[in-house]
């Protein structure tokens, strides 16, 4: 028999769910990024009309949350490496609340920066 | 407190369904109470195992609400929300019955981890001098006390994805051993858990570690070994 979502409800498994979910997003988001980049080598024109769409609040908003993602993605994957390399017992948790306060930390920064 | 807990039972082998039942709900009540009431006054042909009912033995564990637990050592007063309980046998095992898992994969699991000392002295020889203050017996005093309960091999997410790693408790096992400085199987403990099925196959969801009913962390035990196994690659050694 398999378990059921009451077993896998604490803190340390939605950090997984964070890191593998952040991960595929990033997997599918970043080669629309490096298209992106590549317009802006290529012609100042598509280049422009590129910049224009991602003007709006849709798309504004988006970004956000890919460096949302990102930032997750790279505490939660620097969290593991610590857990994993280093020998660590007690402060496991406290690992993982500072994984999370980076990652939002770098998230409003982001949003500063862009307002 | 009411006075009735309203307790449903898994009945049946993989196949089966939950059986209700009203037990008397009393003071300092634990789930294993609430199991052999129903064994000894409604239902004699449940099914399930106890033996020590002080948390030693480590054979009473079950699903309780969800979440694998040591059923003798666990307060209804803890778990049964709204006075509601539902019992199962533990996951990622075949059932035999009702609450009864067959546990021989698990037991075996600890010998492939290459789980049993290996000592080279005679009872002619000196004792061996470990100094409690060590860094190595430091490392086996925390997971020495397991009770081979099987909580956390139940809670374990890779051994559902993936039926033959070796799982929490026998790699726990497998890194006190590998820090028993009288050992001396550690190149073939070491290639034992370096396997697809070993040490790399954790994936550090914790789970283990936040249900183990005796605080050890085979998380930290699992790390550890793929350190090991890390270095002794490195050097050529396995
Ligand atoms: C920024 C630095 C990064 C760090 C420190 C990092 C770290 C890690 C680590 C340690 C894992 C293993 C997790 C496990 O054991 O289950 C992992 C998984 C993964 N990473 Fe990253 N990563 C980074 C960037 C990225 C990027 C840019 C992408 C996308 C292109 C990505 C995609 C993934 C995916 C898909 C997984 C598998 C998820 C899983 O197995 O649950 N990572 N990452
Ligand atoms: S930490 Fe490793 S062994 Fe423990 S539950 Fe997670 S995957 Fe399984
Ligand atoms: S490590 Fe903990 S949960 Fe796992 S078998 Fe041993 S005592 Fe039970
Ligand atoms: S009956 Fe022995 S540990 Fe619960």
């Amino acid at each position: 028999m398999k378990n059921d979502y009451r077993a896998r409800n604490h803190p340390a498994y939605w950090a997984f769910l964070t890191h593998r979910i952040s991960g595929v997003l990033l997997t599918l988001f970043l080669p629309l990024h490096f298209w992106a980049l590549g317009n802006a080598l290529h012609g100042e024109a598509k280049l422009e009309s590129f910049l224009r769409w991602s003007d709006q609040p849709l798309v504004k908003f988006g970004e956000w949350a890919l460096v949302l993602l990102l930032a997750a993605h790279m505490a939660g994957g620097v969290r593991l490496l610590m857990l994993e390399f280093l020998d660590w017992r007690d402060w496991s948790k406290t690992l993982l609340a500072g994984a999370a306060g980076v990652s939002v930390a770098v998230a409003l920064l982001f949003l500063l920066n862009l307002a | 407190m009411a006075a009735m807990l309203k307790v449903k039972i898994w009945r049946g082998a993989e196949a089966g369904q939950f059986q209700e039942y009203e037990v008397p709900r009393l003071e300092s009540q634990t789930v294993l109470d609430v199991v052999t009431y129903v064994q000894r006054r409604l239902d004699p042909s449940l099914a399930y195992r106890f033996a020590c009912r002080v948390g030693v033995c480590g054979s009473c564990a079950m699903t309780v609400n969800g979440v694998s637990r040591w059923t003798c050592r666990t307060h209804v007063s803890k778990v049964a929300a709204d006075d509601h309980l539902e019992i199962a046998p533990l996951r990622n095992l075949p059932v035999i019955r009702d609450l009864a898992t067959d546990m021989r994969e698990f037991f075996d699991k600890w010998a492939k981890a290459r789980g049993q000392f290996t000592g080279s002295q005679t009872r002619k020889d000196e004792f061996a001098a470990v100094k409690p203050e060590s860094k190595e017996r430091k490392r086996v005093d925390a997971a020495i006390e397991c009770i081979g309960c099987g909580v956390c091999y139940s809670s374990c997410e890779v051994v559902t994805w993936k039926p033959d790693y070796l799982g929490p408790a026998a790699l726990s096992r497998a890194w006190t051993l590998v820090n028993d400085v009288r050992d001396v199987a550690q190149q073939e403990r070491l290639a034992a858990v370096a396997g697809d099925a070993g040490c790399h196959a954790c994936h550090t969801h914790l789970n283990c570690t936040e249900r183990c009913p005796k605080g050890i962390s085979p998380t930290a035990g699992i790390a550890g070994l793929k350190r090991a196994v890390l270095k002794a690659t490195l050097k050529g050694e396995i």
